[in-house]
């Protein structure tokens, strides 16, 4: 069963210094995860600063910049992992070192039939 | 098979329904890895009981019997759903996985069923309302109609929310099993705070015309000897004895017209004795294990109570005692009030009025209206008629139940 565990924080609530040993602990995890072969991927996401909206309306493309609201907790970050049952997932969202100032929402992945491979293997 | 005169079948059925349908159906649900599914083949297979139990005998083993037929059935049902190529596949692979499990497993394999069953139904991941509508749908086996009576509800509500809890337990795969070692203690506790709901429902409904709804209650505390039953850890007692210490009181709390009687001018002659020993009992093996929790705790106090004659002669002492404890292990302000009314019995109205309005100073309680009950109260055992006044008006402002408006409207003509 794959799980999408969105990361959500506040941008603000870390410093340089944290930031950076929140990504190296992160790495560390899923070379762990890698192991037991549940890791599919994983990636921090550039502040919501950069963020690019698009909606298409009567066939229309609208772009606009940023969030709709001053929303204080921010999509950080994803890991997308392959367990047994949403207990495990529980367990691995438990040990995301951004867990303990942000939330992470676990998603169960909707399997779709007949999607294709993804790119570089 | 044993011999049976057919004039028992029908009577022997419902009483093996009325006892063992939950067992059978927590091991459907683990066979086949479903809620509607089990419940489903349930049906059927106490259908196919009846019919066949009158022609060929009753089996040695009913439940085992019954377990079997159930999945059968449930194999039958998959079988004629199946359409697509697809899920063909997935039924076929189900049915492999069922072929290798033997139905006849030994007992202690469905009481684990029953334990994994009740794990699931309160798991965390799902909201306390649907904890509650599953584990009272799916392990008491009580209607959903049923349900939506006790939680003055609307049954078109509580279906939806068994519903949706099914479908999550199915889509986001919450398991069908005990925790893990780590994860024990946590999710045992959100299993008793389902139970306690439950039996707090009953016992003192949060809102409207009745004081009680006993069935709750007792569907409370059946669920507590049923995880005791099944787990027996020192804060499983506890909750079992607070609930039965509680009950035992039901008799004597309250009016004919549904009117309170504080504990104070409670006729203690009809509190229920064997309920009151067991529940001691249940305190003392808890709190000998060394490991127990709050409702260990709580049940202490209730069992002083239990003990005392009357209030005057009832150990304030060691009732301060005991919330000193409590507030240890769990700090919070309802805690604090509880225990400064008790000091108020163990050292004057005075001691305990400058507690209360400590706590109210901070505001943690501003909206809460037994904090205003409770002051009102002191300062009318005092003789400040003004203040307790004021509280009461202010009590009554945020008292939601029936019955309690009613009291408060009594004790503030009272001091006006």
């Amino acid at each position: 069963m794959k799980y999408m565990l969105l990361v959500y924080g506040a941008e603000d609530a870390w410093t340089e210094q944290e930031r950076a040993e929140c990504m190296e602990e992160s790495t560390e995890l899923c070379h762990e995860l890698a192991e037991q072969g549940k890791f599919l991927g994983a990636s921090p996401l550039h502040p919501v600063s950069t963020a690019t909206l698009v909606r298409v309306r009567r066939g229309t493309r609208l772009t606009t910049d940023g969030p709709f609201a001053e929303t204080t907790e921010q999509l950080g970050g994803y890991f997308l992992i392959d367990v047994a049952n949403l207990d495990e997932a529980i367990a691995i969202a438990g040990r995301i070192p951004a867990a303990t100032k942000g939330t992470v929402e676990i998603r169960p992945v909707f399997e779709l039939a007949g999607l294709p491979q993804p790119a570089g293997k | 098979m044993t011999e049976k005169p057919r004039m028992d079948v029908h009577d022997l059925v419902s009483e093996i329904y009325a006892r063992d349908s939950r067992r059978v159906f927590s091991t459907l649900v683990r066979l086949l890895g479903d809620f509607d599914l089990a419940e489903e083949a349930l049906h059927e297979a106490f259908a196919v009981a009846v019919e066949q139990w009158q022609h060929y005998g009753v089996p040695d083993n009913p439940r085992a019997w019954l377990v079997s037929t159930g999945r059968f059935k449930a194999i039958d049902a998959l079988r004629r759903r199946v359409h697509s190529q697809d899920v063909r596949e997935q039924v076929s692979k189900r049915l492999d996985e069922l072929s290798q499990v033997n139905a006849e497993r030994a007992a202690r394999e469905i009481e684990d069923d029953r334990l994994r069953l009740v794990f699931t139904c309160c798991h965390p991941a799902l909201s306390s309302e649907a904890q509650v509508a599953m584990t009272l749908r799916e392990v008491c086996g009580l209607s959903t109609e049923q349900i939506a009576v006790a939680f003055l509800s609307a049954p078109a509500t509580i279906a939806q929310r068994i519903v949706r809890a099914k479908s999550k337990i199915r889509d986001a795969k919450i398991p069908f099993d005990v925790p893990s070692v780590q994860e024990f203690p946590q999710r045992l506790e959100s299993v008793l705070s389902v139970i306690y709901l439950v039996f707090n429902e009953g016992y003192s409904a949060s809102s409207g015309e009745s004081l009680t709804r006993a069935d709750l209650s007792s569907e409370a505390i059946r669920l507590g000897r049923l995880v005791m039953e099944l787990l027996p850890d020192p804060e499983v007692l506890g909750l079992l004895a607070l609930m039965l210490l509680h009950e035992s009181r039901r008799a004597a709390r309250a009016t004919p017209e549904g009117d309170i009687v504080l504990l104070e001018d409670q006729d203690r002659r009809r509190w229920n004795r064997t309920q009151i020993q067991e529940g001691k009992e249940l305190v003392e093996r808890a709190l000998a294990s060394r490991r127990f929790g709050v409702y260990t705790i709580q049940a202490a106090i209730s069992a002083v109570h239990a003990d005392a004659p009357g209030t005057a002669a009832t150990d304030w002492g060691q009732i301060v005692a005991l919330y000193d404890i409590l507030l240890r292990s769990a700090p919070s302000p309802v805690v604090e009030l509880n225990r400064a009314v008790a000091v108020a019995m163990r050292d004057g109205p005075a001691a305990g009025l400058s507690l209360v309005d400590n706590i109210l100073e901070r505001g943690d309680l501003a909206g809460y209206h037994l904090a205003h009950a409770a002051r009102a109260d002191l300062c009318r055992r005092l003789g400040r008629t003004t203040d307790a006044q004021a509280a009461y008006e202010r009590a009554l402002e945020l008292a939601q139940q029936e019955p309690e408006r009613r009291f408060l409207k009594k004790r503030l003509a009272e001091v006006v």
